[in-house]
């Protein structure tokens, strides 16, 4: 088969056209894509529910399962390295009893961290997940002063290893982000819960705290519980049993 | 009252480059210092995820308080229309910028990210008590760039007295603001309290009080300017007031405390076992920096002028020490997340803060000492801050008078 000039130019121009205009319509794309924020929605608020009677003592899963998940590699520094799930230890001091227990970020409703961000970095998703925009932090730690839980860590030196859906920099404060990135594409638990269950021990429950027929819901109807730190009137988004 | 001449400092004399030289030296190695601190991150620092804030916000909020205590020696001029102060004025809003520029660099050097400084300025929380600040840093600065014009252009005197107003509000607004960084803390047993804000402004009377009688002392002598007696008299017992009445905020925000069963904990931390914290509060900040320099200022020593300038510096040492234990102390406190429990974690839960001072730190806040006097002598070179004399006879109005009758 033979070209003619005029089909050569047609072709060519079309093939032309066609490389300029297709990123555009990629970018359409993208744009049209669900983004994070799309994705939230105030119909759901989730949380965590820890039942301390059935998190054993010197178990490390979820800590190890939620650093894992995002990145956050120890440089053998314990003071200054980054942890954004702890297990911590409680002793009675009437009765000496002991029990331990998963810490991280509480995701309140009314987050102290949020209200003292000079910049708006710390931020509160629609659906309750508390956030740091790693964009707009510029490293001042005052969210660090004013949570009630010392639930954020600041990045002290450079960082490895890092995840693409969770960028990490030297110089920005982090905190648990309840694996929003697997709750975004609806894995519907988070890292540390997973863990927990594997591990036979099912301490730790994620669930929609707005969905009147979700099992954190029906649990917290229907068994005692707790906030850290209620005095505060944070309304945290975790809550704990057996404390 | 006799007509008051302004001049600048020569500044050709060896001692003065050699004043510059060494103050620039000591801004050098500051900024050395962070970038230092930023180049490997805060590992390096004394600072952890448990002392979140260190050394730098001790000197940061040291010198910003100072910054605006500074000021008050032009507002007893223009506010309450006391002519004694007023050849004073012009010195000391040049101190109030200069240390509050030194200030604001520590902080921001003090930064994760210092080069996010125009997020800092284009994004804002208004709920943030430290968003809020910003603004009246910066406020600060305009406002009293417009008062030292006033002094300055002749023509403009007559606007002095609102714009001394203006200055003096704003003032009081910014050191509110500095103490509720702290006071506004739910969170932590030391802060959480109003009482920081008015105890933030009487502190800075004290300091700024302190800083701007040495930098007067030092600027007279070295550029050989009379300074009366009668002068340096008023305001040292000025000092002296100020000193006491910190006192009496710090014994009242303690005894409060003490009342308080669930603030026990933190009392005892800080009043009794909180070792190098419990040695800052009784040794650093009573003692060096409240009981001595009351003796001094209010005996008879204080006719030398040596001992007017150890009590000044003693302020200072002390006010340091005050802010040591203040921000630094309130956060080695552990935090009470679980009352009546023996806690401990692998993030230092149950357990007091680690921290101790590293060299870059101290450099740095050191530094931003060094910032401030570097502007004060710069600009009295440049423009006619202190008057020609300072004598007795040539500021006060009633010297003569007085005299006479004598």
């Amino acid at each position: 088969m033979s070209m003619n000039r005029r089909d050569f130019l047609a072709l060519g121009g079309a093939a032309i056209a066609g490389t300029a205009i297709a990123p555009g319509i990629r970018l359409i794309e993208l744009a049209q894509a669900r983004s994070p924020e799309e994705a939230a929605s105030a119909a759901h608020r989730w949380g965590l529910l820890i039942d301390t009677s059935k998190c054993q003592d010197g178990c490390t899963a979820c800590v190890d399962a939620c650093h894992e998940e995002n990145g956050i590699q120890s440089h053998g520094r314990p003071a200054t390295d980054a942890q954004w799930i702890r297990k911590v230890t409680l002793k009675d001091k009437q009765t000496g009893y002991v029990e331990s227990l998963p810490l991280m970020c509480q995701h309140c409703e009314h987050p102290p961290c949020v209200d003292v961000c000079p910049t708006g970095a710390s931020f509160k998703r629609i659906d309750g997940i508390v956030l740091v925009d790693r964009h707009i932090c510029i490293g001042c730690r005052y969210c660090m002063m004013a949570c009630p839980y010392k639930a954020r860590s600041f990045v002290h030196e450079d960082t490895t290893g890092q995840k693409t859906y969770n960028p990490r920099g030297k110089g920005c404060v982090e905190s648990c982000t309840l694996c929003v990135h697997k709750i975004d594409r609806g894995d519907g638990t988070t890292a540390c819960a997973e863990a927990c269950k594997k591990e036979g021990h099912q301490a730790i429950l994620f669930g929609d705290l707005k969905d009147p027929g979700s099992e954190i819901s029906k649990r917290l109807a229907s068994q005692p519980s707790q906030q850290l730190r209620a005095d505060l009137k944070l309304n945290t988004g975790v809550r704990y049993q057996g404390l | 009252m006799a007509h008051v001449t302004y001049l600048k400092m020569e500044g050709r004399s060896l001692g003065f480059w050699a004043l510059l030289a060494l103050l620039a030296g000591i801004v050098a190695v500051g900024l050395a210092a962070a970038l230092y601190m930023e180049h490997n991150g805060h590992w390096v620092t004394g600072m952890n995820n448990q002392v979140i804030w260190g050394t730098p916000h001790v000197f940061a909020v040291f010198l910003i308080v100072a910054a605006s205590g500074a000021l008050n020696v032009a507002s007893i001029a223009s506010v309450f229309n006391r002519q004694l102060y007023k050849p004073l004025s012009r010195l000391s809003g040049l101190l109030a910028v200069s240390l509050l520029a030194g200030g604001l660099m520590v902080l921001v050097l003090d930064l994760g990210r210092p080069d996010r400084l125009i997020v800092a300025m284009t994004y804002y929380n208004f709920k943030s008590i430290f968003a809020w600040n910003i603004i009246l840093y910066t406020g600060f600065f305009a406002i009293v760039a417009i008062y030292l014009w006033m002094m300055f252009e002749r023509r403009m005197n007559v606007y002095t007295k609102p714009a001394g107003m203006a200055a003096f509000l704003w003032r009081l607004t910014l050191t509110t603001g500095t103490g509720s960084i702290f006071g506004f803390l739910v969170a932590r047993d030391a802060y959480n309290s109003a009482l920081l804000a008015p105890m933030f402004i009487i502190l800075s009377f004290a300091y700024g009080l302190a800083i701007f009688l040495l930098v007067l002392m030092a600027a007279t002598r070295w550029s050989g300017r009379e300074l009366g007696d009668v002068m340096v008299k008023r305001l040292k017992n000025l000092l002296g007031v100020f000193v006491a009445s910190a006192l009496y905020f710090v014994v009242v925000y303690h005894l409060t405390n003490l009342y308080i069963t669930g603030k026990h904990d933190v009392e005892r931390f800080l009043l009794l076992d909180g070792g190098i914290y419990t040695k800052a509060f009784w040794l650093g900040q009573i003692v060096i920096g409240g009981i001595l320099p009351l003796v001094i200022l209010f005996s008879g020593i204080s006719k030398s002028r040596a001992m007017i300038v150890l009590a000044s510096v003693l302020v200072v040492l002390g006010g340091l020490a005050q802010m040591y234990v203040t921000i630094i102390g309130g956060q080695a406190f552990p935090m009470a997340i679980f009352p009546d429990k023996i806690v401990s974690s692998s993030f230092a839960d149950g357990v007091v803060g680690n921290y101790s001072p590293s060299l870059p730190e101290i450099l740095l806040g050191v530094g931003g000492l060094g910032v401030a006097l570097a502007l004060t002598v710069f600009a009295m070179k440049v423009l006619p801050f202190l008057p020609q004399s300072l004598a007795d006879a040539d500021v006060n109005p009633h010297h003569k008078a007085e005299a006479a009758k004598a």
